[in-house]
């Protein structure tokens, strides 16, 4: 800073620009004079004064072992939250915290319980701080922690297959009809994409919302799932249109297939979590809804390949972007990672669908005849693609 | 989780971070507790007390009487003195865990307030608090001494003498009866009050009443404790997070009551837990006798392990131990919920 203030009375040429910059730190300074005047000068403290501290906390994660549960909170609050005493299923339990049971603001600390939990049933917590304050947490179903067997991660990878790529390919195989089809179906295809993909933003965002609701509340996972969602479109449309002229083709269909792999990292990360959680039985249920649902995919990755010829490796690859990140998302999910990070990466899945949507829609919309692309045609193909996709979602 | 859970607070300084270990040695010696053999982890409270701070100690509580000072009157009838001011205190009622309570002297329960059949009793409340309090008493006492309405309910800053004849003999409490009742009693505001029987007065029972009548030779051989069964609401929605026997929960489990076999067990019982209907004390490997009030002489229950009070219920309880071998006996709530949120004790036989 006193560089700048330098160069402005020593060199008036570069000073106009250098000055610019210094009057840039003026808000900056107000700022600070403000805080200062706060936090030395104390005007606020007969507000709390006698202001019993705010106290949160949130369980991130839990994780049962033979004859333990292992808890991940984290703390927000006025000061420190002191985790004091634990009780599971109504009684006070022997516990040790690691690194400690005082938690600072938005600090984790891990708690083990030994505790002789009961496969399949369903066991509750309360946490009293060390003011009287009481934080409860349900394992609705108790099991096992998966371990890190390579059975157990071969039959992650199977279900992420199963769940995505396999799916995905599936819908794929509906090219060459969608090829063969007379031209005045394209409108309809499109439309028809347009409505599978607002289907799966509502249902993305609203998952993103949902799970954002179990962290801090000073986090804003909430807001998170807004901004990184508009974040993301944003720099899609952008990296898409760098060349000047909108994607379309081949190079819109990747776009597709890698919001929709977005969504389905999002998707894996909800039936990781499902077998962590201890809904197991419902795995085979679930993948069988979820692989019926993500056929449709298929179909929108291909609505804009009808004019081109890919070969059979794009293909796979289209279906490899869409597919696969099912897997990774089924592992994570699996080991219990914190709604903080579940919700941004629902966001950027939902900024991902949402620029694709843009773009089929502005393809549409450039190619349609004059009289506009809002015909019946279109309309009904929109309406059938969030029909296809809430009827199958039924199935989940 | 709502940022509106607010909580009136501690000061956090010394309050030790993870667990430690001197309790937790005294539970690993109560080799009788079944449950630490065949199950991980243990039912229990993590850390200790800090009884300075707190300015009492369970083990104080369980066996201090306030006889208070006596004079004789111009009839030659012992007049029996108290002071008992109530203050706001902040107590650690189970380790790292802080009550904003309302206390008589200091401490939860009260002073146990000891003296004589007949007696005439003078008890000079200064309210020292931040809200109104009283002394109401669980005695044959007039309207204007039972701390309900006008001059009996004390004011902030204010004081009041509460005068009553000692009677009936029994075991008794006492607790502030203002407005809100149920949260001016859960803050902390009981106590017992034990009115010994006067021997001269029950010369059919003469040595029943002369071994409860406290400084005479028959009631010498008696070992005597006080235990006021209470709950703590910390998060203040009517449930209560902690039980105990004198507030501090599992303190006579990680520290056993020690008592020699020889010599016969009185427990002056009251139940002042709020929010649950009943509260009760069952004793592991013997029976006892059980009278209820204690304004009976003979016991009004023979020969059972378990008493059920209401709330505000009170009664002796008397046991024999001199035939059994020595060990650790538990006793307990047997609300099972009570018992593993801190209602859990242990007598420590001995072999004297």
């Amino acid at each position: 800073m006193s560089d700048g203030t330098e160069e402005v009375i020593t060199r008036p040429s570069g000073g106009r620009f250098h000055g610019r910059w210094l009057w840039l730190a003026l808000p900056f300074l107000g700022l600070a004079a403000i805080l200062a005047v706060i936090l030395i000068g104390r005007p606020l403290e007969q507000l709390s004064a006698s202001a019993p501290p705010v106290e949160e906390l949130s369980v991130d994660a839990v994780t049962l072992t033979p004859g333990l549960i292992s808890l991940s909170v984290q703390a927000d609050g006025s000061s420190p939250v002191t985790v004091a005493q634990i009780q599971v299923d109504g009684a006070y339990r022997d516990f040790t915290a690691e690194p400690s049971n005082e938690i600072g603001r938005l600090d984790v600390a891990t708690f083990d319980i030994p505790y002789p939990w009961v496969e399949g049933e369903t066991h509750h917590l309360v946490m009293v701080t060390a003011s009287g304050a009481t934080f409860e947490h349900t394992i609705d179903v108790a099991v096992a922690e998966l371990s890190a067997s390579s059975a157990a991660i071969g039959q992650m990878i199977l279900v992420g297959l199963f769940l995505g790529f396999a799916p995905v390919a599936a819908g794929l195989l509906a090219y060459p009809a969608m090829r063969g089809a007379p031209e005045g179906t394209m409108g309809f295809m499109f439309a028809l994409t347009i409505g599978l993909l607002g289907y799966l933003f509502v249902d993305t965002l609203s998952e993103g919302l949902e799970v954002a609701e179990g962290a801090l509340g000073r986090l804003r996972a909430g807001s998170l799932v807004w901004v990184s969602m508009a974040a993301t479109t944003m720099l899609l449309i952008a990296i898409g249109r760098r060349g000047g002229r909108p994607p379309e083709g081949l190079a819109l269909a990747a776009f597709i297939a890698f919001g929709i792999g977005v969504h389905n990292f999002g998707e894996g990360l909800a039936v990781g979590a499902a077998l962590g959680a201890g809904a197991a039985a419902l795995a085979t249920f679930l993948v069988v809804g979820f692989a019926i649902h993500n056929v449709s995919e298929g179909f929108a990755i291909a609505a804009p390949l009808t004019d081109e010829e890919p070969g059979l490796l794009t293909f796979a690859g289209l279906a490899a972007l869409a597919g696969l990140p099912a897997v990774p998302g089924v592992m994570l999910g699996a080991t219990a990672i914190s709604p903080y990070w579940t919700a941004l990466c629902f966001g950027i899945g939902a900024g991902a669908i949402l620029q694709v949507i843009i773009e089929v829609g502005a393809m549409l919309i450039r190619r349609s005849p004059p009289r506009g692309a809002m015909t019946v045609v279109n309309l009904l193909g929109g309406t059938l693609g969030l029909a296809i996709m809430y009827g199958t979602a039924l199935l989940v | 989780m709502p940022a509106t859970r607010r909580q009136a607070f501690a000061a956090l300084a010394g309050i030790s971070g993870a667990a430690p270990l001197a309790a937790r040695q005294a539970i690993a010696q109560a080799s009788s507790r079944s449950e630490a053999a065949h199950e991980p982890g243990a039912n229990k409270v993590v850390g200790l007390v800090d009884h300075e701070a707190n300015g009492f100690t369970p083990h104080e509580l369980l066996t201090e009487f306030d006889y208070g000072d006596t004079s004789t009157s111009p009839d030659g009838r012992t007049v029996r003195e108290w002071t008992v001011t109530a203050v706001d205190k902040e107590i650690e009622i189970a380790p790292g865990v802080f009550f904003p309570a309302w206390t008589y002297q200091g401490r939860v329960p009260g002073p146990a307030l000891r003296c004589v059949e007949g007696e005439r009793l003078k008890i000079h409340f200064v309210n020292a608090g931040s809200h109104a309090h009283s002394i109401h008493l669980h005695s044959i006492h007039a309207a204007s001494m039972d701390g309900v309405s006008g001059p009996s309910l004390v004011e902030p800053g204010t004081n009041f003498t509460y005068e009553i004849d000692a009677v009936p003999f029994g075991c008794h409490l006492y607790h502030c009866h203002a407005l809100p009742l149920k949260r001016h009693i859960h803050k902390g505001l009981y106590g017992a009050l034990i009115i010994d029987p006067d021997p001269a007065r029950h010369p059919n029972n003469l040595a029943a009443a002369q071994g409860r009548r406290h400084g005479t030779a028959e009631h010498g051989r008696w070992q005597e404790f006080v235990m006021v069964m209470n709950g703590f609401d910390t998060n203040f929605d009517e449930e209560n997070e902690f039980y105990a026997a004198n507030s501090i929960a599992f303190a006579y489990a990680n520290e056993p009551i020690r008592v020699a076999r020889s010599r016969p067990i009185r427990i002056y019982l009251v139940n002042v837990t709020e929010f649950d209907l009943v509260n009760s004390l069952h004793l592991h490997g013997n029976f006892y006798d059980y009278y209820d009030h204690g304004t009976t002489l003979t016991p009004t229950l023979q020969m059972v392990d378990t008493v059920m009070q209401c709330q505000g219920q009170r009664g002796i309880i008397e046991i024999d131990f001199s035939r059994h071998e020595p060990g650790l006996y538990m006793f307990h709530a047997h609300q099972s919920e009570f018992a593993e949120l801190g209602w859990m004790s242990f007598f420590d036989v001995t072999d004297a």
